[in-house]
């Protein structure tokens, strides 16, 4: 079966190419974890302090700002859908969609009205092609979101929120994202960003001083609130830059190996057609010379 | 020996500065505030500008923030600032075209607070350069 063995061959090579290149992403998508684990881990001390004040200025005054206030009416909430720019990560985007069209019936069911903002290419090629409304998309930064990117949509959420037109304006923001809980897992979730929800009560170590606030204390909370949501919302985008690239070396890996499996079976094809080829080859030669020899005799 | 403090400077994502210092300048949204040791706890809202922190050993550092706060209590003092930078990590370059530009904007009568913010913020990135 010289034909077999030469098709056998071109496929393994083949396999043998891909191969290499899911084995290239595994370890590209390994890197940039690292990196983007040091990149939430330098963010910390932003959001500690961030925290610590808005915590400060909470015990001091009422907080009554707009993006705290509960609102019943209009029965209208808008999603954040976070997914990834690129594919062959798994069921990455898939599972974030998937949490978002539950979440969107749930709301419809409700008899909410449900507007859509989306970031990432796959979430936005997925609605396009169902023709679903969307609002406003972003994408170009899903594994490596920096903060102007976030504060570009966090402008565009937190003035949809304050907007006083009656047939723009909603009552809550949610954004669904990808957890990322460990290298091994990722969970999709939902979080209420606005109306924030302040917590009074104090989790830190240390006691609360007396604080003094310029101008004073409601104007501090003016500037403060925005800055916390905006940093909620960076801090959802790298959660799921990390998901996504943890993702996606899964993929890959499982990738590398599927491959290796497929190199070994074929490996051994080969090898059985290669040695039945030249069994047949030594059947013809024997057949031919016991055929010569019979002849002579 | 003045007393010393313990400063930190952070930007969203990042440690822009931290260490002992003698004292702390910034420009707050009711006007240039000095911090020394043992200052009263206070959170006050800074307006885009150039906040500078003398260290322990003497050297200046400028930094220029784009708004944010600066909050006092008796273990440390924070700048905290989105989009902070020290005077020697700014594209100076970058920074003097978006101010042509942002100029350019007000000039043509866009004066919403967006770009008034963005146009003192980027003033400050480059004073903190040339200073």
């Amino acid at each position: 079966m010289p034909a077999n063995l030469r098709e056998l061959r071109e496929r393994n090579r083949s396999v043998q190419a891909t191969q290499k290149i899911t084995r290239a992403m595994e370890l590209i998508a390994a890197s940039r974890i690292t990196k983007a684990q040091s990149a939430a881990l330098s963010a910390l001390p932003y959001t500690r302090e961030l925290n610590r004040a808005v915590a400060a200025v909470a015990s001091y005054s009422d907080v009554t700002h707009p993006l705290t206030t509960e609102r019943t009416s209009p029965k209208r909430s808008a999603i954040l859908v976070i997914t990834s720019d690129r594919g062959l990560a798994g069921a990455y985007s898939t599972n974030v969609i998937k949490m978002a069209e539950r979440l969107t019936q749930t709301l419809r069911d409700e008899g909410r009205e449900v507007v859509t903002y989306l970031a990432g290419r796959k979430g936005i090629s997925y609605y396009q092609f169902r023709n679903r409304p969307v609002v406003k998309t972003w994408s170009g930064f899903s594994d490596k979101p920096s903060y102007a990117d976030s504060d570009q949509v966090a402008d565009e959420l937190i003035s949809r929120f304050l907007t006083e037109d009656p047939d723009q304006a909603v009552s809550e923001i949610q954004v669904v994202y990808t957890r990322f809980e460990s290298m091994l897992i990722q969970e999709p979730r939902v979080r209420r960003v606005l109306p924030l929800h302040v917590v009074r009560g104090d989790q830190s170590h240390e006691p609360m001083p007396l604080y003094t606030f310029e101008p004073d204390a409601a104007t501090v909370l003016d500037a403060l609130l925005p800055l916390y949501v905006r940093n909620r919302i960076h801090f959802y985008f790298m959660q799921a830059a990390a998901s996504e690239l943890a993702s996606k070396q899964k993929a890959m890996k499982s990738a590398t190996d599927n491959a290796q499996q497929l190199i070994e079976n074929l490996t051994r094809q080969i090898n059985q057609a290669r040695q039945a080829q030249i069994t047949q080859e030594i059947t013809e030669i024997v057949g031919g010379a016991s055929a010569l020899t019979g002849n002579e005799e | 020996m003045t007393d010393t403090f313990w400063v930190e400077i952070v930007s969203a994502d990042r440690r822009v500065w931290e260490g002992e210092a003698t004292q702390l300048t910034a420009m707050t949204t009711e006007g240039m505030i000095g911090i020394l040791a043992h200052h009263i706890p206070l959170i006050a809202t800074l307006a885009p500008g150039i906040a500078e922190v003398t260290a322990s050993d003497g050297t200046r550092h400028l930094v220029a923030v784009d708004g944010g706060f600066v909050s006092v209590t008796l273990t440390r003092t924070a700048i905290i600032s989105p989009y902070a930078q020290l005077a020697g990590d700014i594209d100076v370059e970058a920074a003097r075209r978006q101010l042509r530009e942002l100029a350019a904007k007000r000039e043509a009568g866009d004066n919403s607070e967006a770009t008034t913010m963005a146009y003192l913020s980027a003033q400050a990135q480059v004073k903190a350069v040339e200073r």
